[in-house]
Formats: C-alpha cells, sequence, structure tokens
C-alpha cells in the first residue's frame, strides 16, 4: 500500500512536469504555424539569457563606478545613460535608475505586485525574488529578510526599499570592500554579486576570492 | 485589481529560500515560455499591462500554486484566446486549425532589438502636478481593473522623492484603452506611516506611483 502510495506520489509528480513540457510545446506549435513566432528566434533569446545577459554585466557597472568617480556621479545622475556609455550592453533600455549604498543607508529592491527586475543588468531574476517570502516580507520586514540571506546590518542604518511598482528599474550601488585599494576594475568585479546588486547581500572581502 | 498578485505585507508565506547555484531556467519549458512572451510582445499582440492583467486574473489558487513560469504559460494561453489569436481547442490540441492574424513575427536576426526594453516616456500632455518634497497622499482607491498601485500604500502620507518622467500609464493601456500618459514619481514612506508604530524605525519605503494615484496632503 505504502509503495503504491509513493509510486503514485512520484508519477504525479513527473506528469506535472511533463504537463508543462507538453502545454508549452502545444502553445508554441500553434503560435508557429499561424505565423506569430519562430521558433529559431526563441531558440536565440535563450541562449541571450543562459550565456550573454547575466550579473557579471551589472558587476562591471559596479566596479566601474568604484574606480571612476565621474563615472559613479553619472551613473547616479542616469544610469540609463551611464551603462549605455560603457558599450556592455548593446541597448540599455530606459529607467535604469542606481541607488547608493553608504555607511548609513542600506537599499533594497522588490516588486511586491510581479515581479520586476532589472534584466538588462542583472539578468533573469532567480526564484527567490519571484517568491511570496520575498514579495510579501521585503516591505514590511526587510531586517528579516536579510537574516534569511545571513545578513545583519547595524541596527541604526537606515533602510531604503524600492518597490518596483511602475517601468523604471533599480539597481544598488554596494560600498566598496576595505582592503581593495589599486585593484583592477576587472578584480573588483569578482567582488560583485548579484544579491549584493539587489541589495539582499553585501560584495564579497577580497579574502573570499584570495 | 485587488487580487493576489498585491503580496506587499502579508504575512504567512515563511521565510525567504536562496538557492545555491541556480540555474537560468530549470527546465526547458520555462525558456520556450519566457521566450515565447518576449516574441509574442515583439509581435504586437499584446503589451506589458495586459500580460500582468492577464497573470493577476489567474484563480488566486491556481497564481499560488503554480511556479513563476506556470503562470506565464496560462496568461499566454489565455490572452492568446482571449485576444481571438487562436481557438482554446487550437491550444489544446497543439494543432493549428485556421489561419492567424498578421503579425510582426520576430526573426532570429532581430532578437537583439528585441531584447532591449522599450521606453515608456511619453510627451507630457500637461506639466506635473508635484514637485520633489510636495507631501501626498495615494489615494483609497480599489479599481477591479489592472492598477500598480500597492494596496499597502493607499490611504497613507508620502513625499515625493523624484519626477520620474511622463509614462504610459498602466491602468489604461492593460484595458487596451491607450497610453494616457501620466507622471511618474517616487513617493517615499516611513515604514512606521504604512505599517504602524511597532515597526523598524529605520524603515522607510517608497513606491513609483502615478499622478492619478496621489493627491495633495
Amino acid at each position: 500500500m505504502t509503495q503504491d502510495h509513493d509510486h503514485d506520489d512520484d508519477r504525479a509528480h513527473g506528469s506535472e512536469l511533463s504537463e508543462m513540457q507538453l502545454r508549452v510545446r502545444a502553445i508554441e506549435t500553434v503560435l508557429a504555424e499561424k505565423g506569430y513566432i519562430d521558433s529559431a528566434a526563441l531558440d536565440v533569446i535563450i541562449e541571450a539569457y543562459e550565456t550573454k545577459i547575466g550579473p557579471h554585466n551589472g558587476a562591471r557597472v559596479v566596479a566601474r563606478a568604484w574606480t571612476d568617480p565621474a563615472f559613479k556621479q553619472a551613473l547616479t545622475a542616469d544610469a540609463t545613460r551611464a551603462v549605455q556609455s560603457l558599450g556592455l550592453i548593446d541597448r540599455v533600455g530606459d529607467h535604469l535608475i542606481a541607488v547608493e549604498n553608504t555607511p548609513k543607508l542600506h537599499n533594497m529592491i522588490v516588486c511586491t505586485l510581479c515581479s520586476c527586475y532589472p534584466w538588462e543588468v542583472l539578468g533573469l531574476p532567480p526564484v527567490w525574488y519571484k517568491s511570496a517570502p520575498y514579495r510579501s516580507r521585503a516591505v514590511n520586514d526587510p531586517r528579516g529578510v536579510l537574516a534569511d540571506f545571513g545578513l545583519t546590518l547595524p541596527a541604526d542604518a537606515q533602510i531604503r526599499v524600492w518597490d518596483s511598482t511602475a517601468e523604471t528599474r533599480f539597481i544598488v550601488l554596494p560600498m566598496r570592500p576595505t582592503g581593495t585599494e589599486g585593484w583592477s576594475e576587472e578584480k573588483l568585479a569578482a567582488l560583485v554579486t548579484r544579491d549584493c546588486m539587489v541589495g539582499t547581500g553585501l560584495p564579497r572581502e577580497p579574502k573570499d576570492i584570495a | 485589481m485587488d487580487g493576489i498578485h498585491d503580496m506587499g505585507g502579508m504575512h504567512g508565506f515563511g521565510k525567504v529560500e536562496p538557492e545555491r547555484n541556480e540555474p537560468v531556467f530549470h527546465a526547458a519549458w520555462e525558456g520556450r515560455t519566457l521566450a515565447m512572451q518576449r516574441a509574442m510582445m515583439y509581435a504586437g499582440a499584446y503589451n506589458i499591462d495586459q500580460m500582468r492583467a492577464a497573470i493577476e486574473a489567474l484563480p488566486p489558487e491556481l497564481y499560488l500554486s503554480s511556479s513563476y513560469y506556470k503562470r506565464w504559460a496560462l496568461e499566454i494561453e489565455n490572452l492568446v484566446t482571449g485576444l481571438g489569436l487562436a481557438d482554446v481547442d487550437e491550444i489544446k490540441t497543439g494543432l493549428a486549425r485556421h489561419a492567424g492574424k498578421p503579425l510582426r513575427n520576430l526573426t532570429a536576426g532581430e532578437v537583439p532589438n528585441a531584447l532591449t526594453r522599450g521606453s515608456y516616456f511619453r510627451p507630457p500632455p500637461s506639466p506635473a502636478r508635484f514637485k520633489a518634497g510636495d507631501r501626498v497622499r495615494a489615494k483609497n482607491i480599489h479599481p477591479p481593473t489592472h492598477t500598480r498601485l500597492p494596496r499597502y500604500a493607499r490611504g497613507h502620507v508620502g513625499v515625493i522623492e523624484a519626477i520620474r518622467g511622463c509614462h504610459v500609464f498602466p491602468d489604461s493601456s492593460a484595458l487596451g484603452a491607450g497610453e494616457n500618459p501620466q507622471w511618474l514619481y517616487t513617493v517615499r514612506f516611513e515604514g512606521r506611516e504604512l505599517w504602524g508604530e511597532t515597526t523598524d524605525p529605520t524603515l522607510t519605503v517608497s513606491i513609483e506611483a502615478f499622478e492619478p494615484y496621489l493627491e495633495a496632503a
């Protein structure tokens, strides 16, 4: 009996996956046959998100801001234009905003209504960013959320949560770790994690990559 | 719409659980779904506000029990059938029985253009009503249709921190009622204003609010 039960559970789980595979294949087939989409174009889109568009782009932006005060100023004034000027991304969409952490202020990004995220500089959002726990708690218990990430901020640090409720997109400019004086932009970029650009983490320390 | 999607401040969903070394997609169909969404929006089949409205219209129990990309797949089904781009029967069987309507089919060569976000800036029909530093109250409104004013902000007083330009207004765009451009502001609220006196005094929260959501306070 127990065996049968387990077996049924496995099958239920397996058929849930294959149900989505079949269902999505059916949608794609119909949309392609009707001439709305081209499956070869879908392949190119998927490849771009798997290989080209990711947090390594944002990390370069942050590392440049850490080493070039004029760029940092340009970034906080108009992030779309500043990131465009780096030439990392073919064309940066409008409405990108960089918000800067200081010893007294920690910024955190959320989208409580869906899962808006700065795809061009960070890639596709991780599952936790899109999850109900993050979307519900980021705005009323950010310190509790940060604890889930193993991060504790000083009690007197101000916490600012940016809810991405329109087409504006936010990226956090974290503080440069100490002990990195004279480092190259490339080496600094290796310290910049995805989470520290969302505000749920801090950059790696030099000892972490030694 | 006061739906399940409007999650800010809700209790009971538990801890945030980051996944180590998370893959970009957890199954091949997730990538296909994402790519179809991009291609269909490029084709002009529907806009981003119609997309969000269709996700929000999923029954709450289905919304909560579906993964992010499953919601997208269900939304694509509902939109293409709702907009008359395909029949329910065609989607169910995976067989196209009728010719499609003319859309701008995205080709592989055009993908780099399609991956850039469009601009939502529009020429302002009138000057901005508020300026940085103004005190504003988020209106206590409950439209049954798509809106981007989260429930937790409604009725509360904040400060205009920045003017973000004049943008497409999602509440109109989601209905297919035109872009109806409106000024967009970053409005900052004290955590205690939103959540009460027992809240962490170091917390401030901002929303991106369209002018019709706001009144002088």
